[in-house]
């Protein structure tokens, strides 16, 4: 059987369908039963017909619909609903389509703000107007998928572990149903902990965090949020690592910036995160930048123009 | 009437763009356009952030080449914070950068370009792709998938996330190598340092010989190029002085905190790109194919082009053996895939050298930092360009200012100039075949933006 795949990006930087390609040899398989009607950075399939003569813009029609990126311009908005007319099922793949993901931090200022520092930076030639021929117009925030259109299934990752997408797509050739985590990166990290840590201050990440050895295992390293890291694996969604399931930032020992959005699907990363750190005593004013909770999952109106105005303290 | 044609998205390219042409009465070429569609807005949005953050922040700038920003961010906040990363930091810094681009110039070449030459620029869209490849030659197929696998995996296993970075940190590193991986990555680059001589190899025998008229003319302009150089003059994709080479072969070289003082931005109402060019020329900018303004390139075919040599072996053999055949500076588009591959060699060539000094499994990796007011311009060669991100900080260590010149920039306004050029001479009494569009996409897909 054989199942018709089409695929688009947004607002997006790439690293989703590069995940798809990092799925190696097994990428190969995926070929074998899915055949792949469009995806912009493969397959030369074009929205206004193969001679660019077409007056509207039409994307073929497919059995799933891979869609990666928020939506932030008309352009994108306009795709999206035509996605999701020409594909039985949609996919919101990676953090930035379910959740905004790091272009979503935008959301803190409005289209106008952003374009007048982009447009006026000490390099560039100040314009008399912004750009408007023939491009895209900007939306006032930039949106999760689901708060344009209708989204099936929700794979979040930045990007999305190849085995979460081959999982993926290999239930769906075979019609199983997929099976979703409610997991935080906390339930699948193997640092110890001890319970509450010793420290009041959250500390910023300027040096490396304390373990004995280079080749310690990570079973042995207390928990970072323990050593006073800001680490969000209490209020991120698990499965960063794959099949092998370790959070892949903590094996480096760097801490959980929260990139695959909340643990459940409607969570808020910033509240869930300052109440984790309030019930464990530290002072909520050590953090440097609230907005940046909410690094990954700025989308649903949770980040807006005003919020950057609001100090810490 | 004038007819306009759309070429939307532009595809087998790791961004967003299309391209507008329009025709006369008779059915000629009037005028065309590259439209660069995205805004995201980096250079706003960073602002107030913890700048150690940066660095893991803006490597979403590009899923094909995070490790780029990431990098060029940790020099930027390691400057704006004084401090100098050790040097087995440094060196795991490099080493990272110059595995991800043998990565990423395979990546290109078979995956984004090869379709064209292997498969042909008229064939059936729906072949003319990697899986028509896989069907054509399921062999080197499966050994490209293979090889690609094994370099991005490298970077996945040692580093623990390579979309996107997260190992890189102000001061170094975040973890050592253990003299085991040292081993064992040495082994694999060995591996792909031959799969990389194949591949040059399997080009001039095979896929460039049959396109030499394409290369003489699909997308030709004449332009100046940009790139980075070592103290010797040395092409180096990591760390040096930036090099502002004019048409002629004349250059200036300076250092990259100066950029502002050489390149411009330059602003067109059609295109949320900004258009990079040489300030310091004093000729202003002008997208005019005969007599561009302003313009240079960036990218492979810059790199090698003012480059005095390779700094090591086999890619400077391959490096003169290229420029007795097109000189310096060589100026025909096509020869980015050229270039790129010479560029393969080096990388290879280059991680193999940093992987054989000792001090690469020294633990000594991180220099602890202090957030302090300061300002920092950090630059890498990134695949497709000279990269900089330009940070300044508060007392806290938080950012109030960011200017970012991306290395596809560079190319936006060259890419235009090649696209006006290959749709003047492809299209004739309006005939506009699918072939014809391919061709004057084959001459963007040239500077993989």
């Amino acid at each position: 059987m054989s199942v018709r795949v089409s695929s688009e990006w947004l607002n997006s930087c790439s690293g989703c369908e590069i995940s798809i390609i990092d799925m190696g040899e097994r990428l190969l398989d995926v070929l074998q039963v899915a055949d792949i009607v469009h995806i912009p950075a493969l397959v030369d399939s074009k929205y206004f017909g193969p001679l660019g003569d077409g007056k509207h813009l039409t994307l073929p029609e497919a059995d799933v619909g891979l869609i990666s990126g928020g939506i932030r311009n008309e352009e994108h908005l306009e795709v999206a609903l035509e996605m999701r007319k020409k594909c039985n099922l949609i996919i919101a793949l990676g953090t930035c389509a379910t959740h905004g993901g790091i272009p979503a931090l935008a959301n803190s200022w409005t289209p106008g703000e952003m374009m007048e520092r982009v447009f006026t930076t000490e390099t560039t030639d100040q314009p008399a107007a912004y750009p408007a021929e023939g491009v895209p117009p900007l939306l006032e925030s930039c949106y999760a998928v689901d708060e344009k259109i209708k989204v099936d299934i929700y794979l979040p990752g930045c990007p999305p572990h190849p085995d979460q997408v081959f999982n993926a797509l290999i239930a769906l050739v075979q019609g199983k149903p997929l099976s979703v985590s409610n997991k935080s990166v906390c339930d699948t990290c193997p640092t110890v902990r001890k319970g509450k840590g010793e420290l009041k201050q959250v500390r910023r990440f300027l040096q490396a965090p304390h373990y004995q050895a280079p080749d310690e295992p990570l079973d042995q390293m207390r928990c970072l949020l323990e050593q006073g890291l800001l680490c969000m694996g209490p209020v991120t969604h698990a499965g960063c690592g794959g099949d092998a399931v370790t959070p892949r930032c903590i094996s480096a020992r760097v801490p959980c910036r929260g990139c695959s959005g909340p643990v459940r699907h409607e969570g808020n990363q910033l509240l869930d995160m300052l109440n984790a750190l309030a019930s464990n005593g530290i002072d909520l004013k050590s953090i440097p930048n609230r907005p940046l909770l909410l690094r990954f999952s700025g989308a649903h109106s949770l980040l807006k123009p005003a919020i950057h105005e609001r100090r810490s303290s | 009437m004038t007819q306009a044609i759309t070429i939307q998205p532009i595809t087998r390219i790791e961004g967003h763009a299309s391209i507008k042409i329009w025709l006369d009465d008779a059915g000629n070429y009037q005028d065309a356009r590259v439209n660069y569609m995205s805004l995201r807005g980096f250079e706003k949005f960073v602002e107030g952030k913890p700048a150690e953050e940066l660095p893991d922040i803006v490597c979403r700038i590009c899923g094909i080449c995070p490790w780029m920003h990431h990098l060029a961010s940790n020099k930027a906040v390691d400057r704006c914070f004084g401090v100098t990363p050790t040097p087995a930091g440094h060196k795991l810094r490099e080493l990272m950068q110059t595995i991800a681009h043998a990565e990423d110039k395979l990546l290109h070449f078979y995956f984004l370009a090869a379709p064209d030459f292997v498969i042909g620029p008229d064939a059936d869209y729906a072949v003319r792709n990697v899986v028509g490849i896989a069907k054509a030659n399921p062999e080197l197929a499966t050994q490209v998938v293979k090889m690609r696998y094994l370099v991005k995996m490298i970077l996945d296993k040692f580093s623990r996330k390579t979309i996107h970075p997260i190992a890189g940190v102000p001061g170094g590193f975040s973890k050592p190598m253990l003299e085991e991986e040292r081993q064992d990555i040495l082994g694999k680059m060995r591996q792909v340092l031959d799969f990389a001589l194949f591949t040059i190899d399997f080009a001039k025998k095979n896929v460039f010989p049959k396109y030499l008229d394409a290369i003489k003319t699909l997308g030709v302009i004449t332009t100046g190029f940009i790139g980075t150089v070592d103290e010797n003059g040395a092409h180096n994709l990591y760390d040096g002085r930036i090099r502002l080479m004019k048409a002629d072969g004349s250059y200036v070289d300076f250092d990259v905190q100066n950029y502002a003082d050489y390149l411009g931005e330059h602003v067109e109402p059609w295109s949320y790109g900004k258009f990079p060019y040489a300030r310091t020329w004093n000729e202003g900018f002008a997208l005019d194919v005969d007599h561009p303004k302003g313009i240079y390139r960036a990218n492979t075919l810059a790199r090698i082009n003012v480059a005095d040599r390779m700094a090591t072996p086999r890619a400077q053999a391959e490096l003169e053996e290229f420029r007795s055949l097109f000189g310096r500076p060589a100026q025909a588009t096509l020869l980015y895939h050229y270039a790129r591959l010479i560029e393969e060699v080096y990388a290879c060539e280059r991680a193999i050298e940093i992987l054989e000094d000792p001090e690469i499994t020294d633990p000594n990796v991180r220099a602890k930092v202090e957030p302090q007011a300061g300002r920092g311009v950090g630059c890498v060669e990134a695949p497709r360009g000279t990269l900089i991100h330009d940070y300044s900080t508060d007392a806290n260590g938080l950012i109030t200012r960011a200017n970012l010149i991306v290395g596809t920039t560079h190319n936006l306004g060259p890419i235009n100039l090649s696209v006006k050029q290959a749709a003047r001479a492809l299209i004739h009494d309006g005939q506009v075949t699918e072939g014809i569009l391919n061709r004057i996409e084959m001459a963007v897909r040239a500077y993989d933006p």
